[in-house]
């Protein structure tokens, strides 16, 4: 008999996994719940062109309507999973309906961070925290952007763009302080800056008022409207509630298992081993979530296990495109490849033993994707050899 | 609407009529061809939505301009041959009608 999988979070993993399986045969039902009212969608245009152009819940879906019905693909939009019975196999939903599985997929992502502090600002997740976000953007007014990170600095680009005038508020010393080197962060606050934006870098919020923003250190801020882009948590309430292994994420082993053999999690929810960096982390980001589908449709259809992705990043402001293949952990020294100050280089991270750990790259694809390759292979390299331009990128990563 | 066969590694033919103004890359993803990823949805930022351009194409298509954005994801795109072209950049025009596209053996 075939046996039913449900896939509990209707996101970028949970609808890419459900695609997956069907590519890779899989005959048996499949049900994707979803607590937003859309088909799933793309999550990165909300911060760029969903505020500066004419995107709709349609022209970001990762298939279009017809394709659910066509492949055999049950959708529950407008539903959430409230519990697990994991002795059963069943999962209650909002509605009180209780669904059996014989694989649970768990795709629950995160949620916006929310500082503990009074006040209601806007925050951008979904489509509809986008459309929100879109209707306060109006030339000539004041934002300010709470959080100094991907989210906030697209945000900025976008209501640039719009004419908005910006101020952003970061709580380090650096915007990007947590996604990035700190020659990157200055390049980036600089490129801001130019453009018009305030940084106000080392502040922390006090609270979230209707006319501004007030910090810890007395300063006002008066402002339109505030988004706090201040990072994500993952949303591993429900495995934790239903006892499965969680910290800080739901702990997940390459094939994207659970400690239990009948459930799986795949996305920003989990907490994913790192075999390139022999460690175990969270990876918010599309190629994250479609790299753990691949791994879970995978094993559930006796595939062949997907070899490990180098992690990867993108982020569009301005004119600029930053991608980011591989994390620094161990990195203890930078070489420079390119100008920075002519907006097209890269930064690649090298750990003491040379090994390049991360490469950060600016309007440099040439860099990221051979970075990539030397980040797969484990390649060590000398600061003088990359920062070597007649040495071509296919040299360095051969 | 202009017919696109998407031929993967292992031969497959997937004849798919695909609207004017989407992408060949488009094409694929809505109707679940395997073998193409497209991880970035379209951003030119993966190269992951990678295939080959049947030969008899090439020259109308053409080849993306050298230092683009395109030729330079390609340059360490998973086996990258000369007739490589990332399909998200290419817009499916009525002249497109009979294309062939063929997937490498991987995108990753």
């Amino acid at each position: 008999m075939d046996q039913t999988i449900l896939i509990a979070g209707a996101g970028h993993a949970g609808g890419s996994a459900a695609a997956m399986l069907r590519q890779l045969g899989w005959q048996g039902p499949i049900t994707l719940i979803g607590d937003e009212p859309v088909l799933p969608y793309q999550r990165p245009p909300l911060s760029k062109a969903w505020l500066t152009g004419d995107e709709t819940a349609e022209s970001v879906a990762l298939r279009p309507a017809g394709f659910y019905a066509a492949a055999g693909i049950g959708l529950r939009p407008g539903s959430r999973v409230t519990g697990i019975d994991r002795a059963a196999r069943t999962v209650a939903l909002s509605d009180s309906e209780v669904l059996p599985y014989d694989i649970l997929i768990l795709a629950l992502g995160a949620r916006p961070r929310r500082l503990p502090v009074p006040g209601a600002p806007l925050e951008l997740r979904s489509v509809s925290d986008a459309d929100r976000l879109k209707a306060v953007l109006r030339p000539g007014t004041q934002l300010v952007i709470v959080g100094g990170g991907f989210i906030g600095l697209e945000v900025a680009a976008s209501a640039r763009a719009l004419g908005v005038d910006v101020t952003v508020i970061e709580r380090e010393d650096r915007v990007l302080a947590r996604v990035a080197c700190p020659l990157l962060s200055d390049f980036f606050q600089s490129h801001h800056q130019a453009r018009g934006v305030r940084i106000v870098t080392g502040a922390e919020v006090a609270a979230f008022e209707d006319t501004g923003v007030r910090l810890r250190d007395g300063r006002r801020i008066a402002c339109d409207s505030i988004l706090a882009a201040t990072g994500a948590v993952p949303n591993d309430e429900l495995a934790r509630a239903a006892g499965l292994a969680c910290e800080n994420g739901v702990i997940v082993d390459l094939a994207a298992r659970t400690d239990d053999p009948a459930i799986f999690a795949i996305g920003d929810c989990t907490r994913r081993p790192l075999p390139l960096y022999g460690r175990m982390g969270r990876l918010e980001s599309v190629p994250n979530a479609l790299e753990q589908a691949k791994q879970a449709a995978g094993l559930i259809c006796g595939k062949p296990p997907p070899a490990p992705e180098v992690p990867w990043f993108w982020s569009d402001q301005y004119d600029l495109r930053l991608q980011i293949a591989g994390l620094p952990f161990d990195a203890t020294a930078v070489a420079v490849r390119g100008d920075i100050a002519a907006g097209k280089f890269a930064l690649f991270h090298l750990a003491p033993d040379g090994t390049v750990q991360a490469v950060e790259a600016v309007n440099a694809a040439t860099e990221f994707m051979g970075g990539r390759r030397i980040i797969l292979r484990r390649k060590q390299l000398t600061r003088a050899r990359i920062e070597d331009m007649s040495i071509s990128m296919q040299e360095l990563a051969a | 609407m202009p017919r696109i066969t998407y031929i993967e590694y292992n031969g497959t033919r997937h004849p798919i009529d695909v609207a004017v103004g989407k992408s060949v890359m488009q094409g694929a993803v809505d109707n679940n061809v395997p073998g193409i990823d497209a991880d970035c949805g379209g951003e030119c930022a993966c190269a992951t939505c990678h295939v080959y351009i049947d030969a008899a194409w090439l020259d109308r298509i053409g080849r993306p301009p050298a230092k683009s954005q395109e030729a330079s994801m390609l340059s360490f795109a998973a086996v990258t041959r000369p007739d490589s072209r990332l399909s998200c950049q290419i817009e499916v025009t009525e002249a497109l009608d009979g294309l062939v596209v063929r997937m490498p053996e991987g995108q990753h």
